[in-house]
């Protein structure tokens, strides 16, 4: 019996959020006596499956991918037949767009209870219990899995990453094919950039930049740090951004290690989707905006005055 | 055309979320119910769809009778029925279950949900009552057309976005893009409270699980401010002292 692992091909390559994902597999099957298997669904590059071994997965269940671009229905078949045949107990998704699409499927096929936007590991005595952000940021859930079976889609940035190298066997699986329910017509992925929801570091900025035509602004104190780039509502909604940048209640809910917040006041909406960053960090020329009382670190003043001393501060003592 | 529309009603944007009875429960003291805001944009984007097409929208809820009130509202944006299950929504997979149970004969061309609800945040039931009943299911829409038989849509996905093509009948839930939601005029709200809003009573259903707990974040130890002639300092503290670059 095992903890299975969805890990998520991105092509051809894990991101942190896989490892994240094998980590706390790796704990949650510590206590509960069992081993961790990880299924990957179409090729990758030589050395990548081996990393997921250094993180406690004991197997590796590789499956060829049906097809060219990702569909929802083929995607689940594969991994609710995977873990199934393989006794799977527990299966880890990471929250992102593709392990939400896919984790609901699984669950109707297998029965199983069904938790998203997990942030913890689970407490075991006669329940299962996993903690669940809920309230877009306002609040936290523990929620206890009644079913045998559970499955748990793992916010990004939730557990600290720990190394458990272990001996793993690959084998290749085969499973038989449903059809494509999907026709997709294109793809537009932005080269080179960290999804917001995985991002470590996130700039984000609201009416106080003035216009996109600021944005350069942001953009380069993003690059400085290697950052990833968000936006209030006000501005997505006014189209300076576009709104899949929108963090807040009604946008994405995000947990960096680190937030920084330009020319945001800070309304309750927009708290929600950042409160749980680790360290905020507030630059806003109104002393009294809401925000710097749910910061860490704040500079009150000018962000056209500040933003260029930053850049140019962090290029200048960067680690490199 | 026939739309049906998953509708949660959920506290308010601007509400201070706290917690009663040990923690047990949501205290909705004060606290102001509303369509959820992304099936908000769902029921407007059906509406629009099916005047296009001469078809019909019908919301689905379940929840109490306290919340008739709020789907009186999407009916006064022009839903033209509305079925409400009467139970307590205990998670989304009873939901959903719920949902697929009392709509499994009535063939609607369209079934919308919104990307998630505010309160639980689970985006689960478009995945899930696409699979109960059958169906694709298509994840956090942002722009929609109906050609013939099929609809051209695209979607988020990690990293960027998608455009797909799928053959009707099929799940879908709204991203905010979708459309602006509408507000209800006094000629939509007079005639919502004739229309007809159906209450079913559920299924036996197996539990899927069970809320124990709940809590708030932690509030911020005071900030720690820079002066703004000092501003490179930050890089130093986040490097230094803080450790996150």
């Amino acid at each position: 019996m095992s903890v299975v692992v969805f890990a998520e091909n991105s092509e051809g390559k894990f991101k942190k959020a896989v490892f994240e994902a094998v980590t706390y597999a790796y704990k949650t099957a510590q206590t509960l006596g069992l081993q961790v298997t990880s299924i990957v669904i179409g090729d990758t590059e030589s050395g990548e499956t081996d990393k997921l071994a250094q993180y406690g997965s004991s197997k590796v269940i590789k499956v060829a991918a049906p097809g060219s671009v990702f569909q929802p229905q083929q995607w689940s078949h594969i991994v609710a037949n995977v873990f199934q045949q393989n006794g799977g107990k527990v299966l880890i998704f990471s929250n992102t767009y593709t392990g939400k699409a896919i984790a609901p499927q699984v669950a109707v096929k297998t029965g199983a209870s069904l938790a998203t936007n997990v942030i913890s590991l689970p407490v075991v005595s006669d329940k299962f219990v996993v903690t669940r952000g809920a309230f877009s940021g306002k609040g936290f859930a523990d929620v206890a899995l009644e079913r045998e079976l559970k499955i748990i889609a793992l916010m990004p940035n939730s557990i600290d990453l720990e190394e458990h190298k272990v001996e793993a066997t690959v084998e290749t699986m085969t499973v038989d094919q449903v059809s494509a329910s999907l026709e997709v017509i294109e793809v537009n992925k932005v080269k080179g950039k960290i999804p917001l929801t995985e991002a470590e570091i996130v700039v984000s900025g609201g009416r106080g930049m003035k216009g996109p035509e600021n944005w350069h602004l942001i953009e380069q104190f993003a690059e400085a740090i290697g950052a990833s780039t968000a936006c209030s509502k006000p501005v997505s909604d006014m189209d300076w951004r576009p709104h899949s940048e929108h963090v807040g209640q009604t946008g994405i809910t995000i947990k960096p290690n680190l937030y920084i917040a330009i020319g945001i006041s800070g309304a309750i909406q927009h708290l929600a989707g950042v409160s749980s960053s680790k360290v905020i960090v507030v630059i806003n020329k109104d002393p009294e905006a809401p925000f710097f009382k749910a910061a860490d670190y704040g500079i009150v003043g000018d962000a056209f005055d500040i933003l260029p001393k930053l850049i140019k501060a962090a290029g200048a003592t960067s680690n490199a | 055309m026939k739309i049906l529309v998953c509708m949660s009603v959920v506290p308010d944007t601007t509400t201070k979320i706290t917690f009663t009875d040990n923690d047990t429960r949501l205290n909705k003291l004060g606290v102001q119910f509303v369509i959820n805001p992304y099936d908000e944009i769902s029921i407007t984007k059906a509406l629009a769809l099916a005047e296009k097409s001469g078809g019909t929208v019908t919301v689905i809820h379940v929840g109490p009778a306290e919340n008739d009130a709020v789907i009186r509202k999407a009916l006064a944006l022009g839903a033209h029925d509305a079925i409400r299950i009467n139970a307590e929504a205990i998670d989304s997979q009873f939901v959903a279950e719920q949902i697929a149970l009392a709509v499994k004969d009535s063939a609607y061309d369209l079934i919308m949900t919104g990307r998630e609800s505010i309160d639980y945040n689970g985006g689960q039931v478009c995945g899930l009552l696409g699979e109960l009943l059958g169906l694709p299911s298509i994840n956090v829409v942002s722009t929609i057309e109906i050609e013939g038989e099929k609809a051209v849509m695209t979607h988020d996905i990690d990293g960027g976005k998608e455009k797909v093509s799928c053959k009707l009948p099929f799940v879908m839930s709204a991203q905010k893009d979708l459309c602006e939601p509408a507000i209800p005029n006094m000629r939509g709200i007079m005639a919502a409270r004739t229309k007809p809003l159906n209450v079913v009573e559920p299924q036996a259903s197996q539990p899927y699980s069970s809320y124990v707990k709940y809590a708030s974040p932690k509030p911020k130890a005071s900030v720690k401010l820079i002066d703004a002639s000092e501003s490179e300092k930050l890089i130093e503290l986040l490097r230094n002292e803080a450790k996150v670059i």
